[in-house]
């Protein structure tokens, strides 16, 4: 096959695309350039957007001995993921950009552009594995066509199928994942070293890339200006100042910056971001306790069940709400709209999810975070919540 | 893929017999196929090579004054008088550098400082819109340090110079402008500036001129004397030379100050050791370019000729960028012999790239490029060129080694490259004007 590995310039990128080249692919490796104004060197623990990360990119490529190109995907990358991120905070939700950059960028503009000029499959740095499941032979003998299926990485500190769910079927079935068996980072690392990458100690990248020093406020205030409102608790009293709504995110206790301290005592945290008010509502954290969620824009590996959408079914399942976050068992129905707390569903015609909690209910769930649905490894789908409550 | 995996391999095997750790070069690819990007570097010429081997091999300082040192000055103050024949100007006049860029900002950055020290008043220079950005900067960096005002002179739809509007800026200002710069001829579109009309308006003023002759020499004739330029940078590896020398041809009564400071060699304006295996076998490539011009244009005007037929045939919609090549100005070709630039209406300019590369035909982008990323270029937008049809440019550039199999390959290429790289720009714009999803 053409595969067209794209390399960031970090040690995961670098082993998948020698995996590819090892697996008798014919590889182009290709650095996407996403940050108008690149930085010469990297800084911090952002790992991908400086000019000498696309040099550690380069190199990778030499020793592997495949041709390199950078492309230039910057307008693209500001156009949706980073406007994106500044529409959801700036709307009260809280987006996850790295979803977006799967979404937009490597499984669409990449994928597109790559597809448009004869690759067979982009491989990926990721951590997740790709199943092909042969479909039982139809009936008169022929074989049906083969299903591939996301799972998760063996390697659960590192799992990225959560951000990856957002691709869909389509586009998996294009996507290669070639660190898909690795238990370790610790693995990677060594099959690095043993081929020569230089980027085999290079550190581990965990910052959003295009926000400096980890600094989200101050990144959405220089974006999106100040704008200074009030913070209120539940019952409406005035508690503090805020310099953009913003900027605060449900389930927040942090950085509330609030002088007094609250009548019981108990620690406070955002429990609604009101942007039509411009106003931080802050609250005890009973208060963020929820046990369903509804979602839009669901994206299905594998409906949850045979039955259409939206004929009312629930079935067992385990929930993922934020990368890092360990699942939580659901029941979950497949809709054919954003569905809404009264029980009715709206949109046209996207499809959307429901889900209630089984067991303990969970806090902090924040309208704009993916919401992705697994039965045991495997990626059922996934959508984006638009509310959260206590049924 | 396998021919070249193979060829690796047996380079490796080579080099693990010879030496006991592993090459710094053991994966590098041996670029094989038709290599038409000339401007950017040519291959050196036999004759420049064994030159630069054999002085590799010799002991000797220039500047030391034991009988080494003098060999290799005599070494370098021959190859001087070599480079002055060859480009009609005196040997004093011949200040070695490290190349092309070295050598533009010693003119510009020199120069400006030099007038100036004499006159505080002259803070204006003048370049042209399509200068190589090794005069832009320079240029741009006085603006920023030094209190310059920079002037970027118009060019037509063809990227040659308005000589109105030089005209017009040198009646305005007269009394403040440091010095002009334009090109001899343009990198990117192969454009012959009208030199001696620079040099007739501006020292009417009594400013002096510098031209950037990198690309010009060897494709048409240069003579600094004849020319009336005060001072010209030209570089070795354009022309069969080593990379790392070339030189500014200064007039010795230009005011010029030095930009590296040192042990004072080339009249004290460029400290640094003569690097004199570089400089000979700049010399040696210098005068076999000069003296074989006249044949060696009419080839690569012809192969070029053959290139632009080639290309119009398989591609009718690409569009010629630059001047016609069968046009001349005052009996001097309007473009490069060697150079022809097309744009491909819808198609992005790495995609072009990439598809030719991969199917063995090594051509440029033409512009700048940051880390990888080519800008659109600041010559075609200079010349009127959308910049939407900017994105999809192609320089093809010849040289000496360049053979009509080389066109051939690329002209059997183009036709599913352009499909591909338009289908793929297609993919872009349909994404640029999706909006967020």
């Amino acid at each position: 096959m053409r595969v067209l590995a794209a390399m960031s310039g970090g040690v995961d990128s670098a082993v998948a695309a020698a995996l590819a080249v090892e697996a008798g692919h014919d590889v182009v490796g290709v650095h996407m350039a996403l940050s108008r104004n690149r930085d010469q060197f990297r800084t911090g623990s952002r790992g991908c957007c400086s000019i000498e990360d696309a040099g550690d990119a380069r190199r990778a490529a030499d020793v592997l001995g495949i041709p390199y190109y950078v492309w230039d995907l910057s307008e693209r990358f500001e156009e949706t993921v980073v406007a994106d991120f500044l529409s959801e905070y700036e709307a009260g939700r809280t987006p996850n950009p790295c979803v977006r950059c799967n979404e937009h960028i490597k499984f669409e503009a990449l994928l597109d552009k790559a597809t448009a000029l004869g690759f067979d499959a982009v491989a990926t740095g990721h951590y997740a594995r790709v199943v092909t499941r042969a479909a039982s032979a139809g009936p008169d003998g022929a074989d049906g066509t083969a299903t591939r299926e996301l799972h998760r990485s063996p390697n659960t500190e590192k799992d990225q199928s959560y951000v990856l769910a957002v691709m869909g079927p389509d586009r998996l079935a294009r996507a290669m994942f070639p660190l898909g068996g690795f238990a370790s980072k610790a693995e990677v690392r060594a099959e690095a070293e043993r081929r020569g990458l230089s980027v085999s100690a290079k550190p581990d990248s965990y910052d959003i890339c295009f926000v400096a020093d980890g600094d989200t406020r101050g990144f959405l205030r220089d974006r999106l200006g100040s704008r200074p409102g009030e913070v209120r608790d539940v019952e409406g009293n005035v508690v503090g100042e805020h310099d953009g709504a913003y900027a605060y995110t449900v389930g927040q206790r942090k950085g509330l910056g609030l002088g007094r301290p609250a009548a019981d005592g108990r620690a406070r945290y955002v429990v609604d971001v009101q942007t039509s008010t411009n106003t931080v509502v802050v609250g005890p954290a009973e208060l963020l306790s929820v046990d369903r969620i509804a979602g839009e824009d669901a994206v299905w590996f594998e409906r949850p069940g045979p039955e259409p959408a939206g004929s009312g079914a629930w079935h067992d399942a385990e929930l993922q709400i934020r990368a890092h976050g360990a699942p939580v068992p659901v029941q979950v129905r497949a809709t054919a709209g954003t569905p809404a707390r009264d029980g009715s569903v709206s949109g046209d015609g996207v499809p959307g999810l429901e889900l209630r909690l089984v067991g303990t209910p969970l806090r902090g769930v924040a309208a704009g975070q993916s919401a992705v649905v697994y039965r045991g490894t495997q990626v059922l789908g996934q959508a984006t919540v638009t509310d959260a409550w206590r049924g | 893929m396998s021919a070249r995996t193979s060829g690796v391999r047996e380079f490796v095997d080579w080099v693990i017999v010879t030496t006991p750790s592993p090459a710094p070069d053991a994966g590098a690819e041996v670029p094989e196929g038709a290599y038409l990007d000339h401007a950017a570097t040519t291959p050196m010429s036999p004759a420049a090579l064994a030159a630069f081997v054999a002085e590799a091999g010799r002991p000797g300082n220039a500047s030391s004054l034991h009988s080494a040192g003098r060999s290799a000055r005599r070494t370098v103050e021959e190859s001087r008088e070599s480079v002055a024949a060859a480009l009609g100007a005196r040997p004093s006049e011949v200040i070695f550098t490290a190349g092309g860029t070295e050598a533009d900002n010693l003119a510009i950055k020199g120069i400006f400082w030099g007038r100036r020290r004499t006159d505080a008043r002259r803070t204006r220079v003048l370049v042209s819109a399509v200068e190589h950005h090794a005069v832009l900067d320079p240029a741009f960096w006085l603006a920023g340090h030094a209190g310059a005002e920079i002037t970027l002179l118009p060019v037509d739809g063809d990227g040659r110079l308005d000589l109105a509007a030089l005209r017009a800026e040198l009646a305005a200002h007269a009394d403040e402008v440091a010095l002009v710069s334009v090109m001899w001829a343009n990198n990117e579109v192969g454009t012959v500036q009208p030199v001696r009309d620079v040099v007739r308006l501006a020292h009417q003023h009594g400013i002096p001129v510098h031209t950037d002759a990198v690309q010009a020499v060897g494709q048409v004739e240069v003579d600094f004397a004849a020319s009336g330029v005060d001072a010209m940078t030209v570089t070795g590896h354009k022309v069969g030379g080593p990379v790392g020398v070339g030189a500014l041809l200064a007039r010795r009564d230009l005011p010029i100050e030095a930009v590296l400071h040192g042990g004072g060699q080339e009249r004290g304006v460029r400290s640094g050791t003569l690097d004199m295996p570089a400089i000979r076998a700049f010399a040696v490539a210098l005068a076999e370019a000069v003296a074989s011009h006249p044949q060696r244009a009419a080839q690569l005007a012809a192969l070029r000729d053959a290139l632009v037929a080639g290309v119009r045939r398989v591609a009718p919609e690409a569009v010629l960028r630059g001047p016609d090549p069968s046009r001349f100005v005052d009996g001097v070709p309007a473009r490069l012999p060697a150079n022809a630039h097309f744009t491909f209406p819808g198609a992005e300019g790495d995609s072009l790239l990439y598809l030719l590369d991969s199917a063995g035909v090594q051509a440029s982008t033409g512009s700048a490029c940051q880390a990888g990323v080519p800008q659109p270029s600041h010559v075609l937008l200079a010349m009127g060129v959308p910049e939407a049809d900017a994105r999809g440019a192609l320089r093809f550039s010849l040289g000496t080694t360049s053979q009509a199999a080389d066109v051939d390959r690329l002209v059997a290429a183009l036709p599913q490259v352009v499909d591909r790289a338009r289908a793929a720009g297609l993919v872009s714009g349909r994404a640029l004007t999706g909006g967020v999803g």
